[in-house]
């Protein structure tokens, strides 16, 4: 099966020197959800970026056989969703209609087929009755599935999630989880919550100091790094 | 989860809410317009426009209250200008200048009592501003909440560790709260880019304005018409 993300010898390195990547290597195949593990700075966030062209790096980095360069950007960023960790920063319209309406307006899509889509996802997420709302009138909870709804909203094939359940209350947390369950993409989960990639996950990638130290099950992988609460008597 | 005062009052459920932002800015500006071209504006002249407008009030069930304290702010600034007349020796048309100056706060501040901010926005693009400076004053609504919510935050945490008031505390804060800003604006603009942003926002055309605005423009223009046919020169 054709791999929908394929990621070869990635590198890269932030301005003040720091090297943030050194040759990541990564495959995401359709019906995939891979989990990210690694400490903070192991360079999960970095790669993420340079999925959808917001970084660039050295390296070989396609995107449903697209290479991530200047011209395929628009392409690309319509088949990658990032569903990112804090909503604030991704809810910038005035009102929930007019963000969940932004990528497809941008998308080039006329009035109807606008509206539509924004009814659509709003309804998949469970906000339909939200649509002249300020993004700042919301939960925490409301704020992540209408951040959801505007990502859906392009009808990307490739999700990623990056932390998608911190500041979640439980309810807003199981609300979020049977919501992803239903849908068909692809995943990337980037989360620190062993059990949220248990329950979502079907396979685990661990990222230590800007590689992938390793590939496989979720419990094998937290196994072998002792990624869950017993790595604090470490 | 913040509320201002206007934000509050601009959602309640009225005739004059219900307008388009678009009949309402050509409303105000007609009493603005109206205001500042009357010479003299005689007490009959002062009592005919602060009934009109307090009808208006009245009907948009914003607390008049409220409105009439706060239009007072205009005051301060307007005194100064109304002092140099009166030490001037024109004690008439100091007071028609205050007049006039609170007069004008009172409509603006009902125009911005009945009209979420995102609506007021677009209707005064339709009428021709400056795309780029609404898009400003958007972004500084929308994240004001989120900055002032960081704020308390921080001013939270160092009172739990026993801070006192002291200015080095205060500017340190500020330039903490501005460089979180500046983190979160790239931040935003990453998601702005993750979802197709191509420069410049493309906006859903509003709906044209109805019968219910015109006949609304109407009753305005013939109130004013009235009022100063009546009380022309008296």
């Amino acid at each position: 099966m054709e791999p929908l993300i394929r990621v070869a010898g990635l590198r890269y390195r932030y301005d003040e020197g720091i090297q943030a990547l050194g040759g990541v290597d990564f495959i995401l195949c359709p019906g995939e959800t891979v989990a990210l593990f690694g400490p903070n700075g192991s360079g999960k966030t970095t790669f993420l970026l340079h999925l959808v062209g917001l970084l660039e790096g050295e390296g070989t980095v396609e995107v449903c056989g697209l290479p991530v360069e200047k011209k395929n950007l628009a392409a690309i960023r319509q088949k990658v969703g990032i569903l990112f960790q804090d909503s604030d920063d991704q809810l910038f319209m005035p009102t929930v209609f007019d963000d969940v309406a932004f990528g497809p307006l941008n998308l080039g899509l006329d009035k109807t087929a606008v509206e539509q889509r924004v009814r659509e996802c709003l309804a998949l997420v469970g906000m339909e009755g939200a649509a002249a709302r300020a993004p700042y009138h919301l939960s925490a909870g409301e704020k992540r599935r209408v951040a959801l709804a505007g990502v859906l909203a392009m009808e990307p094939q490739i999700l990623i999630l990056d932390e998608p359940v911190t500041f979640l209350d439980p309810p807003g947390r199981s609300a979020l989880l049977s919501i992803l369950h239903r849908l068909p993409q692809a995943k990337i989960l980037v989360s620190h919550d062993i059990e949220l990639a248990r329950e979502l996950a079907t396979r685990a990638v661990f990222f230590l100091e800007g590689r992938v130290a390793a590939s496989g099950p979720v419990d094998e992988i937290v196994e072998r790094y002792r990624w869950d609460s017993r790595a604090v008597s470490r | 989860m913040h509320h201002v005062t206007l934000d509050a009052w601009s959602r309640l459920p009225s005739p004059l809410h219900r307008l388009d932002a678009r009949a309402k800015i050509a409303a105000a500006l007609a009493v603005l317009v109206s205001l500042a071209l009357t010479r003299q504006l005689s007490p009959e002249l002062l009592g005919g426009y602060s009934l009109l407008i307090t009808t208006l009030v009245l009907l948009s069930r914003v607390p008049l209250g409220g409105l009439l304290l706060r239009a007072g702010l205009v005051l301060p600034f307007a005194l100064g200008v109304a002092a140099l007349n009166l030490f001037g020796g024109d004690p008439g048309r100091a007071l028609a200048l205050l007049g006039k100056s609170y007069l004008s706060a009172y409509m603006v501040l009902l125009l911005l009592a009945t009209t979420p901010l995102h609506a007021l926005l677009r209707g005064l693009e339709w009428f021709g501003a400056p795309r780029f400076f609404l898009m400003v004053a958007q972004f500084l609504y929308r994240y004001l909440f989120v900055l002032s919510e960081q704020a308390q935050h921080m001013r939270r945490a160092r009172q739990c560790r026993a801070g006192g008031r002291s200015w080095p505390a205060a500017g340190s804060a500020v330039a903490v709260l501005f460089a979180r800003s500046y983190d979160r604006a790239e931040r935003i603009h990453r998601a702005m880019l993750a979802r197709g942003f191509q420069g410049h926002f493309i906006l859903l055309d509003p709906p044209a304005a109805g019968a219910r605005e015109w006949l609304s423009l109407l009753l305005l223009a013939a109130a004013l018409g009235v009022l100063h046919l009546a009380l022309w020169n008296r």
